[in-house]
């Protein structure tokens, strides 16, 4: 089969690949529809999350039709469409009995701070991701959705990690009626948290970026208020200015360790790699919160150490707020919302490539080149 | 198509232009409240702890943990000098920098073995369209110039600089 091939900090291409098998007695085998490159997976390409193996294929976000079922599978069939969570969760476990499927301790020996993720490093359990035609889906009967016949696939890949992470990053801002909400980050996390802010009824909406045409289509897609940082000398002090001088009473870090903004952070963080990413969006989230607010982070960090002002979360009496979104127990609801109207997350896609284009795929999307906000990989076996 | 939801305070209704504003503003509609919930809403479950995996590959393990969990990936198994270095940092427990810094190192290596395998292979890889340089000539040609240019430039500057260090002795 055609997959993608990680051979090393900005180096992939597509090569043919024996297809995956049942490994477990509760797997499926999945022929992907529609695959996305997300943020998080500039990590990877860019060499800063640990035990990134030559020859991994990546890729967290998909869709397909079941091909093959395990022998213990009872309730997924051959020839469901479904949508798969990031996350590969047991369902059984201490943390998945709480549902924290993104905690789960059954599905990845290499790390304990982490639970199972597809295409995510050995750091995340060595699974292979969904950037091919072919990918194996572990505890099928749980963990995959049937797509809704009524739902465009577009819509129900972005169910797989997007909107999920995007609404628990607002849903951990513990939002109340009339909040200010702050977010960091124009990318579609940021795009999905600033239309779930007002879902779960903020008051104010603000995002933050430097990419204007992201800035853009953030305020024409959410109705918010947005602020370039390249324009600002100080974010604590504009936030602030913004706000009565009391700050915001929610900041969301959507960036993770591939921040701008900090030339030092920037330096150490993404380019020297001496800390787990640039924590430029941590930093401003702690300093332009209000005292006793709540800062919630899906922001993407490697596992080592951040230089943060820890020092003034805790003179605030901040709620530190942050998870791998637990994307199974959300879909139900965000599937409502998508069916009602309120929320269309396809219109983020500006991208569709064939799988045979994914070097230029990751380029165009790491560079931001062609004003792109979301990149959707067609396999070339999705219409078969 | 759904309305907003109206609330009682009154000084937010300014948002009804805002479809979706405040559906999920009551706790009972969201989700991921409370942030632990048991039982977990799951359909299929049929198990109390999965199967364990067959072993087919080596797969190395977090010595935070006792042994290898139910379930786990087989993408790349440890192999070559990279694999001797990745088995050595998993001695050293999530805690100990020592296990990370060991494993970027081993990345850096494995992608040194990438190229050699290649080589053995008889393929030599196309570094620029791995790169994706094909997009960035599409849509930043400038840029793409600029980059060649600079490169080009750093390069003859340690060639000249090279050359008179040669000539001097």
């Amino acid at each position: 089969m055609l997959a993608m091939d990680y051979r090393g900090p900005y180096r992939i291409r597509v090569t043919q690949k024996p297809e995956p098998q049942i490994e477990h007695p509760n797997d499926a085998i999945v022929r992907v529809t529609r695959s996305c490159i997300c943020g998080s997976d500039l990590h990877l390409y860019h060499g800063m999350v640990p035990d990134t193996r030559v020859g991994s294929t990546f890729g967290h976000e998909f869709v397909g039709i079941v091909e093959e079922v395990g022998p213990s599978v009872e309730k997924l069939k051959v020839g469901d469409h479904v949508l798969v969570p990031f996350n590969i969760f047991c369902g059984s476990c201490f943390f998945c009995q709480k549902e924290l499927y993104g905690n789960c301790h059954n599905t990845n020996p290499e790390a304990t701070a982490v639970g199972g993720i597809y295409g995510y490093s050995h750091t995340a359990g060595g699974y292979d991701g969904g950037q091919a035609e072919y990918v194996r889906v572990p505890m099928a009967d749980i963990a995959p959705t049937v797509i809704p016949t009524n739902m465009d696939l577009d819509d129900a890949v972005l169910l797989t990690d997007v909107f999920p992470t995007g609404y628990q990053a607002a849903e951990m801002g513990e939002i109340k009626e009339g909040d200010t909400v702050v977010i960091f980050g124009a990318g579609p996390v940021g795009i999905m948290a600033a239309k779930s802010a007002w879902i779960l009824g903020a008051g104010r909406v603000i995002v933050v970026d430097h990419i204007d045409y992201r800035l853009e289509f953030v305020r024409n897609f959410a109705q918010c208020e947005i602020v370039n940082f390249k324009d600002v000398r100080d974010m604590a002090i504009h936030i602030k200015k913004m706000t009565d001088w009391l700050g915001a009473d929610v900041c969301i870090d959507a960036v993770g360790g591939e921040a701008m903004g900090d030339f030092m952070q920037t330096l150490t963080g993404a380019k020297m790699k001496l800390q787990a990413g640039a924590a430029t969006a941590l930093h401003w989230c702690i300093n332009s919160v209000r005292k006793g607010g709540v800062v919630s982070i899906v922001g993407v960090y490697g596992p080592t150490f951040n230089a943060v002002p820890i020092g003034n979360a805790i003179n605030k009496g901040l709620t530190l707020r942050m998870n791998q979104a637990s994307v199974k127990r959300h879909l139900p609801r965000l599937i409502e919302h998508i069916q009602a109207g309120r929320i269309e997350p396809k219109q983020i896609i500006t991208h569709r490539l064939p799988l045979e284009e994914v070097a230029d795929a990751y380029h165009i999307f790491a560079n931001k080149l062609d004003n792109c906000i979301k990149t959707v990989l067609i396999p070339p076996r999705a219409v078969h | 198509m759904d309305t907003p939801q109206q609330t009682t305070v009154g000084k937010h209704n300014g948002h009804a232009h805002i479809q979706g504003w405040g559906a999920d503003l009551d706790h009972e509609n969201r989700p991921a409240y409370p942030k632990e919930r048991t039982p977990p809403r799951l359909e299929g479950l049929h198990w109390h702890e999965p199967d364990q995996q067959a072993i087919s590959q080596e797969v190395l393990h977090s010595n935070e943990r006792p042994g290898l969990t139910p379930v786990f990936g087989t993408s790349v198994p440890p192999s070559g000098l990279s694999g001797m270095i990745r088995r050595s940092a998993f001695k050293y427990s999530e805690n100990d920098m020592r296990h990370w810094l060991m494993l970027l190192l081993a990345d850096r290596i494995n992608m040194l073995e990438g190229l050699g395998d290649d080589l053995m292979h008889g393929h030599i890889p196309n570094i620029f369209a791995e790169m994706g340089w094909k997009s960035e000539l599409k849509y930043n040609r400038a840029g793409a110039i600029k980059k060649v240019a600079i490169a080009s430039a750093v390069v003859g500057l340690g060639y000249y600089l090279l050359k008179q260090r040669k000539q001097r002795y």
